[in-house]
């Protein structure tokens, strides 16, 4: 008798119907190609174990990564040292792990995990310990359920619908974005009670508006960075969630990252999309770096199957701006980039 | 072949809870300690559905670990898992696991420790109320699992209505014996008689002798006296009248031990997790907890009289110390020092009461 785990939430269909080749490809020209390196065997998995989906990379103030990546039975939070040696598994078996979307790591190296399986984004202590949940897991009372489909239910202040991402300004708000059936952005006070909501159950087009936030990083500022993928751009919200700018010339918003000190830089990934679509290796899987005002710096990367390239980037640490750590999707794989330094004149973001 | 599959499934939530008009009652200062309980690195506690003492002061807590699993296939499914039994020493240091991967656990509602030391604990989802032995032993079975479970799942709270226990047919009423629906907590007189809120399902309380043969039962859904909507928690006093949180009535009922209605004490908000202190004068605790989609509503426990006069009160919604995230359980053996679960915040926090 041959038995298979698989997480429910996992067996509802990811791919939706598939944006135009057109939409996928970025508008901007003329972006220098910044040289990288990807250091060879980064993350040493203890034999037997097996980075799955690795959808969630982050990195702490002394360089460990973390990976929260979609494994069995359900996913997995791995902290690895700064050489990329395993070092253990925290919240083995927890209420809120299901399937991974993204970990990061707040200015107090407390690890924060989103996971759109749970609908739960849990901040553990630097120990491993839970210290704050915020959303609910469905309860399990009612039995198994159907794949939900028909128009979003209205979205409440507490209760996430498949949230994508956390992050914090400099006054420790929280901000998640919600997600994948909200189409929204959440601000919270640093108790956790709500404040402010940008968007709503019903995707939009206009600015502040969403349609499946995937990605979001607060800068310095406490500005709100959204990568708004299935409007194909980012946008860039101010503290109190009010639109800036959008960010239309970088293909599709797949996921921002935001260096810390006192000159930011922001990275976005114009990932490749699931399923190698024909074609689209061809004009997809860079990463632009950028200014905070927009001025694009360069860009890196392509799609493929093997180091250094992509298989669907779906998060990266920037603490290090020239040190990228990358997750990828399709490929179960972590890799650091090194970005050889930059003295090429900026291209215009238009 | 077969698969597994971990539920993740939808539940009911109520809301709307009416915010209690019990404003004027005095504020208990208390500190709140949620580090209390220590967990090894490897175990996490779920949403907390229960927690009790026994006479040493030993810690049980049932929670919602999580991950149940369906196995698909064949003509059937089969559901399992989900929750767990964890005993921690009365300085809070983990103890042991008890029944682990027993065939009844699935979705903890409640603990509750007898006056010989018996853990009991009810699993609204596989409708059982088990008994183990201070050793940790099984040593009785109220209820019984569903064989298989339906994909999609019936839906929730639609059951009830079969047979008579209380009013013959009614809706809520259940039948003439231990088929629960969603039961949510247990208690006991002073003979051991055995008391079951039953429940989120059927609405009705259940009345067994000390060796689990049914006596009777009484209630139906419905706002009147002797009915109940959505039975939360119960409690028995030294006398043997039996306290109901009455939760989507905004009350609890006072029976007597043969389910005989006596009074009611009203105006409560979502009375969720009702405690009985023992001794010359016992006290009752109350939370009007708060839905768990909302932290900016109710939250606050009562400590009142058994004849309804609120002593004060303490605590809001929240997610810090102090702060509750849907109360589901008060042990108040120490009518001082309470140990109170919270499904909200996946903790459980000892709650010190101060002279004010």
């Amino acid at each position: 008798m041959k038995r298979y785990l698989l997480p429910c939430l996992a067996t509802a269909m990811v791919l939706s119907a598939g944006p135009s080749m057109a939409q996928l490809k970025a508008t901007i020209t003329g972006v220098p190609e910044i040289p990288v390196t990807s250091v060879p065997n980064f993350l040493k998995v203890p034999a037997g174990e097996y980075l799955g989906e690795s959808v969630a990379v982050a990195t702490n103030s002394k360089g460990h990564i973390f990976v929260y990546h979609r494994s069995a039975p359900t996913s997995k939070l791995w902290e690895f040292d700064q050489n990329g040696s395993f070092m253990r598994e925290i919240g083995k078996g927890y209420y809120g792990f299901e399937f991974s979307h993204s970990v990061r790591i707040d200015p107090q190296d407390n690890i924060w995990t989103v996971d759109e399986g749970t609908n739960m984004v849990t901040k553990f202590s630097p120990e491993g310990k839970v210290l704050m949940v915020l959303g609910r897991r469905p309860p399990a009372i009612g039995g198994a359920v159907a794949t939900r489909t028909g128009p979003n239910a209205p979205a409440e202040k507490y209760i996430f619908c498949r949230p994508t991402d956390v992050g914090w300004d400099p006054q420790g708000n929280i901000f998640v974005s919600d997600g994948y059936c909200n189409n929204r952005v959440v601000k919270y006070d640093p108790q956790g009670r709500f404040l402010a909501q940008a968007g709503s159950e019903k995707p939009g087009k206009g600015l502040g508006e969403f349609n499946l936030p995937h990605g979001m990083q607060v800068d310095g500022k406490g500005n709100v960075w959204v990568a708004d993928r299935s409007n194909f751009r980012y946008q860039v919200l101010d503290n109190n969630l009010k639109p800036i700018r959008e960010i239309t010339n970088l293909g599709v918003g797949w996921t921002i990252c935001i260096s810390p000190g006192p000159h930011q830089y922001v990275f976005h990934s114009n990932s490749n999309p699931n399923g190698n679509v024909p074609g689209s290796w061809d004009i997809t899987g860079e990463i632009y770096k950028t200014e905070l005002d927009g001025t694009v710096i360069g860009k890196f990367g392509r799609p493929g199957k093997n180091p250094p390239y992509f298989q669907v980037v779906h998060m990266m640490d920037c603490r290090n701006p020239n040190e990228i750590v990358v997750g990828e999707i399709e490929s179960w794989r972590v890799q650091k980039l090194i970005l050889k330094q930059q003295t090429a004149k900026a291209a215009s973001a238009q | 072949m077969k698969r597994l599959l971990p539920l993740l499934l939808a539940g009911t939530i109520l809301a709307g809870y009416p915010a209690v008009a019990q404003n004027a009652a005095p504020e208990i200062p208390f500190d709140g300690d949620v580090n209390f309980l220590k967990t090894p690195n490897d175990v996490y506690l779920g949403e907390v559905g229960g927690v009790a003492t026994n006479s040493r002061g030993d810690i049980f807590v049932y929670t919602r670990t999580g991950h149940p699993t369906v196995t698909l296939g064949g003509s059937r499914n089969f559901a399992h898992g989900g929750s767990q039994l964890y005993q921690f020493d009365r300085n809070g240091r983990f103890v042991r696991e008890i029944g682990k991967d027993a065939y009844g656990f699935m979705f903890a509602n409640q603990v509750r420790v007898d006056p010989q030391d018996n853990v009991w604990v009810v699993d609204q989802m596989t409708n059982m109320v088990m008994k183990f032995d201070p050793q940790g032993r099984l040593a009785m079975l109220l209820g019984r699992k569903a064989e298989s479970i339906n994909i999609p799942a019936r839906p929730a709270a639609a059951g009830g209505g079969e047979g008579g226990g209380g009013a013959a047919g009614a809706p809520g009423a259940g039948r003439a014996q231990d088929i629960f629906d969603r039961p949510t907590d247990v208690a006991w007189d002073a003979q051991g008689n055995i008391f079951v809120a039953d429940g989120q399902g059927n609405a009705r309380v259940a009345k067994f002798d000390k060796d689990g043969k049914f006596v009777k039962s009484w209630g139906q859904k419905g706002s009147g006296q002797g009915q109940f909507d959505n039975v939360r928690s119960i409690a028995v006093d030294a006398q043997g009248n039996v306290y109901v949180a009455d939760g989507n009535n905004h009350r609890i009922q006072i029976f007597d031990n043969n389910g005989t209605f006596k009074s009611q004490i009203g105006n409560l908000g979502n009375p969720q997790a009702i405690c009985l202190t023992t001794g010359a004068n016992p006290m009752l605790y109350v939370s009007n907890s708060n839905p768990p989609n909302d932290i900016d509503k109710a939250g606050e426990i009562y400590k009142m009289k058994l004849d309804g006069t609120i002593v004060g009160k303490f605590g809001r919604a929240g997610k810090m110390a102090k702060e509750f995230g849907t109360v589901n359980s008060i042990d108040c053996r120490n009518e001082n020092s309470l140990l109170v679960g919270e499904i909200g915040n996946l903790r459980v926090q000892k709650v010190t009461l101060r002279a004010g």
